[in-house]
Order: C-alpha cells, then sequence, then structure tokens
C-alpha cells in the first residue's frame, strides 16, 4: 500500500475538521445541506457492511462471515457495547470456519 | 461524566485493535496503520479506506469513500465552534479531536464550562486509547492469521455496531437501505470501491423537508 493514501486521507480529513471548527466557525451551512451530511454514514456505512459481510472482490459470496454478522447484528439490537458486537462478529466466523 | 469517558475510551481501544489487525491484513505496514491513526484520527474514514484497499480498489475509489465519511467531521466542527473557546492554536488542536465522540459527549453536557471539560477529556483519552489499540492491533495482525480468529469480519461488524444507533431515524434508514441497495446492484460490474462512492447517493433523502410533528396529535380533539 503506498504512503499516498496515508498523507492525502490525513490531510484530508483534517481540512474537513478545520473548516467546520475554524473557518467556517460560529455560521450555519443551509439546512438542506446539513441534513444531507449527517445522513453520509447512514448510507456509505452502510454499504460498507454489505460489502464486507457479502463480498469477495467483485463477486456476491455467502460464507461464515453472514453468520457472524447476523448475530452482530442481533447483538447492536439488544443495545451490546461495542466490544461485544466486535467480539461476536468475529468469535461466530471464526468457529463456524472450524466446523 | 469521567466514568463515561474511559467506558467509551475503553471500547475505543477495541476498535483501534481491530482497525490495527485489518489494516495491515489488508496489506498495509505497521507503520502506515499507526499513521493513520495519529494523523486521520476517524474511525470510520480509516475502516472504509482500508477496506477498500484490501478488496483491491484503486488509491482514489479509497480515497473518494474515506473523505466523503470524513466530511461530517466539518459538521461537528460548526457544532463545537459554538461551544470551545482559545486561542486559534487551541482551535487548530481542538479540530484534531473533532469527531462523532467527542462531539456527542461534549454537546450532552449541561453548560459551557463542562462542555468544554467533556471535549478535551474525551479528546485526549479517546485518542491514546486508539492508537494504543492501533499499534497492538497491527502487530498481532502481523504475528496471526487473522481469518482463523474472524478478525475479517470485525471490520463489517464494528460497522455494523457504528451505523445501529443512526438507525433509529426514519430518512436514516430510508438512506441506509438506498446505500445497501445501490450497493449490491452495482458491486459485481463497477471497479471495486466505485460502489461505496455511489452509495452516498442515499443521503438525498434529507433534501426533503422533515414532517413537522403533527398539532395537537392524539387525545387532544376537543
Amino acid at each position: 500500500m503506498s504512503w499516498t493514501l496515508v498523507i492525502v486521507l490525513a490531510l484530508g480529513a483534517y481540512a474537513f475538521k478545520v473548516t467546520g471548527l475554524v473557518i467556517l466557525g460560529g455560521r450555519s451551512l443551509p439546512a438542506v445541506v446539513e441534513r444531507c451530511l449527517a445522513l453520509i454514514p447512514a448510507a456509505v456505512v452502510t454499504a460498507l457492511i454489505v460489502k464486507d459481510t457479502f463480498t469477495t472482490g467483485q463477486d456476491l459470496v455467502l460464507d461464515a462471515r453472514a453468520a457472524g454478522i447476523a448475530v452482530a447484528v442481533v447483538a447492536a439490537w439488544r443495545k451490546a457495547p461495542l466490544i461485544a458486537v466486535i467480539v461476536l462478529g468475529a468469535a461466530v466466523t471464526a468457529l463456524l470456519r472450524q466446523v | 461524566m469521567v466514568v463515561a469517558c474511559l467506558t467509551l475510551s475503553g471500547a475505543v481501544g477495541v476498535f483501534g485493535f481491530s482497525f490495527g489487525v485489518g489494516s495491515v491484513a489488508a496489506g498495509a505496514s505497521v507503520w502506515q496503520t499507526c499513521a493513520l491513526s495519529l494523523f486521520v484520527f476517524t474511525g470510520a474514514s480509516q475502516f472504509s479506506a482500508m477496506s477498500v484497499i484490501g478488496a483491491g480498489g484503486s488509491l482514489g475509489s479509497a480515497l473518494g469513500g474515506a473523505l466523503l465519511l470524513a466530511a461530517r467531521n466539518g459538521v461537528y466542527g460548526l457544532a463545537m465552534s459554538r461551544r470551545l473557546d482559545g486561542s486559534l492554536g487551541r482551535r487548530l488542536l481542538a479540530a484534531q479531536l473533532t469527531i462523532d465522540e467527542t462531539t456527542a459527549m461534549a454537546v450532552a453536557q449541561p453548560n459551557r464550562r463542562e462542555q468544554q471539560i467533556a471535549f478535551w477529556l474525551t479528546g485526549f483519552a479517546l485518542y491514546t486509547f486508539w492508537n494504543v489499540g492501533t499499534l497492538i492491533g497491527a502487530l498481532t495482525g502481523s504475528a496471526i492469521d487473522p481469518r482463523t480468529f474472524g478478525l475479517d469480519a470485525a471490520f463489517p461488524a464494528g460497522f455494523v455496531a457504528m451505523v445501529w444507533p443512526l438507525l433509529s431515524d426514519r430518512r436514516a434508514r430510508l438512506a441506509a437501505a438506498i446505500g445497501g441497495v445501490v450497493f449490491l446492484t452495482t458491486v459485481s460490474f463497477l471497479p471495486i470501491g466505485v460502489p461505496i462512492l455511489l452509495s452516498v447517493v442515499g443521503v438525498l433523502v434529507g433534501v426533503q423537508r422533515p414532517v413537522p410533528p403533527p398539532v395537537g396529535a392524539e387525545g387532544s380533539r376537543p
């Protein structure tokens, strides 16, 4: 992996933080822009969950990860702490691979 | 507040550990993994970038998805700028610590003084735990096969924990559904990483104005 990714991502992420906190300061964005920005994690993180659970490269696959993540979803729904959600997801996936 | 902060830090340490393991599994060196946590310091973006790189996606698509996720810290910055005092130098330092958890802890406090204490306390605690967790994870990940321990499922499981609290909102559920469906329908024929970028169309749900709560709902009719 290249250092370019590390450097550009570090600069870009910091630029967003500084823009909000230091440059724009107390001003506010149009309400519609704030509403859309607030929805980015829901849309993109859900796509990442689908990616890391059901795909390998460009292929759709159904393997042990699906069961692990199903358990993680149940744990999150039952308001389990973050640690438990991660450990359960990984443990179930690992156990199924042993079978 | 201190107890809440320490509990959160412990969880973030474990999260950092899973980032460290996953990042080296995706092909980054221990140094690169630690540099990401030290200088990027926003979990979802780091996970997203390494998830795309690990799958064989291009640099551009890995950066695109990660930067989309980093954009929300700008909104948190707006919220924090009304609550933080201090010189430009302090504000530039505060900017690096402006993420989901520090903003949430700060805005939950009743007055300005406690908001500032909560922000700095959470910020320094999380920064420490996130980076120590990352280092231990990266060293562990270099020594074992992550698949044996199901650690390749740690990324999506972490994402589940991250996204679940957001889904109490109807619009967020709709945005999430659109994001997931867009990814599923495009993954097989678009270059790796691009479907993640496209999933952002889900945010267009936010263009529609929120429906105001009905005035005089049930029970209030004469």
